[in-house]
C-alpha cells in the first residue's frame, strides 16, 4: 500500500523533495502569518470583556496546538524510526525537535504575557501550565539524549524511545482543562461544537494557525536537509551536491 | 472588509492601555522565530562551507602528491 512511498526515505530523493517544498512553504507560511497577525492586531474589534489584551491569542493559540502538532509528528517520526528502521525519520526528529521547542516556549511566554494582565499574575502551577511546561522539557530531553552517548545510534535510539514515551503528556495537556479545575480556561475552537468566538474574530486566528503551520512545515524541510548533509557527507552524491556549491559559489 | 480598529496609530501601540504584554508577545515570538530560522540556515551554510573548503584541499594534496611522484 505504501510502496510509492518507498523512494522518499531515500535521502538523495527526499533531499531533492524537500528542497522543493521548502522554497514553496516559507514564503507561503511568511505571507500568510502576516496577513492574520496584521488583520488579528488591528482589524478585529475589541474583546468585549479583555479589551485589546486577546489579541496576544494570534500568538498564543497557533504556537500552542502547534507545540502538541509539532510533538505529535516527531513520535510518528520516531515510532517509524524504531519499528521500520527508517534512517530519515530518525533525522527528522531531530530536525523537528528545536521548532517544537520553540513553539512551546513561544506559546509558554506568550501565555504569561497574556495571565499578567488578565489573571493578575505571570504563572501559576495549574494543569494546563504545567503539562505545557513539561512538553518544553521533553522536547529538550529529546534533543539532549541525541547527543548524550559517545555512540551516536545509542542516542539516536534513546531520543527516540523518549519522543514515542512522551506522547501521554498530549491527551493530559489537551484535556488538563477538563480534568483538573484549572485557571486556564477551556478550548474555544474545537472539531465538534460551533466555536464560541464571532466569526470576525475567529478569521485571523485560523489564518495564524495555518501559518504556523506552515512555518513549520518550512523549518522542518530546512533543518532536515542539513541533517540529511551532515549524515551522507561521505556518499558520491553529497560530493557532487558539494563540488555544485563549490562551482556555483566561485 | 474589516476597519481599521484603531483611531491612530498611537492608539494602535497603545492596545487600550494593554500594548507592553500585546507587543511583548508578539515582539517575543517574532525573535523567538527570526532566532530559529537563521540559527537553522547558518548551521547549513557552515556545513557546507565547511565541506567545500575540504573538497578544496584534498584537492590540493591530491595535485601535490601527483607532483611529488613525477
Amino acid at each position: 500500500m505504501f510502496k510509492w512511498l518507498d523512494p522518499y526515505a531515500k535521502p538523495q530523493v527526499l533531499f531533492a523533495t524537500l528542497l522543493w517544498w521548502q522554497r514553496g512553504l516559507m514564503p507561503l507560511a511568511i505571507l500568510v502569518l502576516l496577513i492574520g497577525t496584521v488583520w488579528g492586531l488591528g482589524f478585529t474589534p475589541a474583546d468585549y470583556q479583555q479589551g485589546d489584551s486577546y489579541r496576544i491569542i494570534h500568538v498564543h493559540v497557533p504556537s500552542a496546538i502547534w507545540s502538541m502538532g509539532v510533538y505529535a509528528w516527531m513520535a510518528i517520526a520516531a515510532f517509524i524510526a524504531l519499528v521500520w528502521q527508517v534512517k530519515t525519520a530518525q533525522w527528522a526528529i531531530g530536525a523537528m525537535a528545536p521548532i517544537g521547542a520553540v513553539y512551546t516556549l513561544i506559546a509558554l511566554f506568550t501565555g504569561a504575557a497574556w495571565g499578567k494582565p488578565m489573571w493578575g499574575t505571570w504563572w501559576v502551577w495549574d494543569a494546563r501550565l504545567t503539562s505545557e511546561l513539561i512538553l518544553l522539557f521533553l522536547f529538550l530531553g529529546v534533543m539532549a539524549l541525541q547527543n548524550a552517548f559517545a555512540d551516536r545510534q545509542t542516542g539516536d535510539k534513546a531520543s527516540a524511545v523518549l519522543a514515542v514515551v512522551g506522547v501521554v503528556n498530549l491527551p493530559i495537556i489537551h484535556f488538563s482543562v477538563e480534568w483538573w479545575n484549572t485557571l486556564h480556561q477551556g478550548a474555544t475552537i474545537t472539531k465538534f461544537a460551533k466555536p464560541s468566538m464571532d466569526p470576525s474574530m475567529l478569521w485571523p486566528l485560523l489564518i495564524c494557525i495555518v501559518g504556523f503551520a506552515l512555518l513549520f512545515g518550512a523549518l522542518t524541510c530546512l533543518r532536515l536537509r542539513t541533517a540529511i548533509l551532515q549524515h551522507e557527507a561521505h556518499r558520491p552524491w553529497v560530493r557532487q551536491y558539494i563540488q555544485e556549491q563549490r562551482d556555483g559559489t566561485v | 472588509m474589516a476597519q481599521f480598529n484603531f483611531a491612530s496609530f498611537s492608539d494602535f501601540i497603545a492596545m487600550g492601555g494593554y500594548g507592553f504584554f500585546v507587543w511583548l508577545s508578539f515582539g517575543g515570538s517574532l525573535l523567538a522565530l527570526l532566532v530559529l530560522a537563521i540559527y537553522s540556515k547558518r548551521q547549513q551554510q557552515n556545513f557546507i562551507a565547511e565541506q567545500v573548503n575540504r573538497a578544496a584541499r584534498e584537492q590540493r594534496v591530491r595535485q601535490q602528491q601527483s607532483r611529488e611522484q613525477v
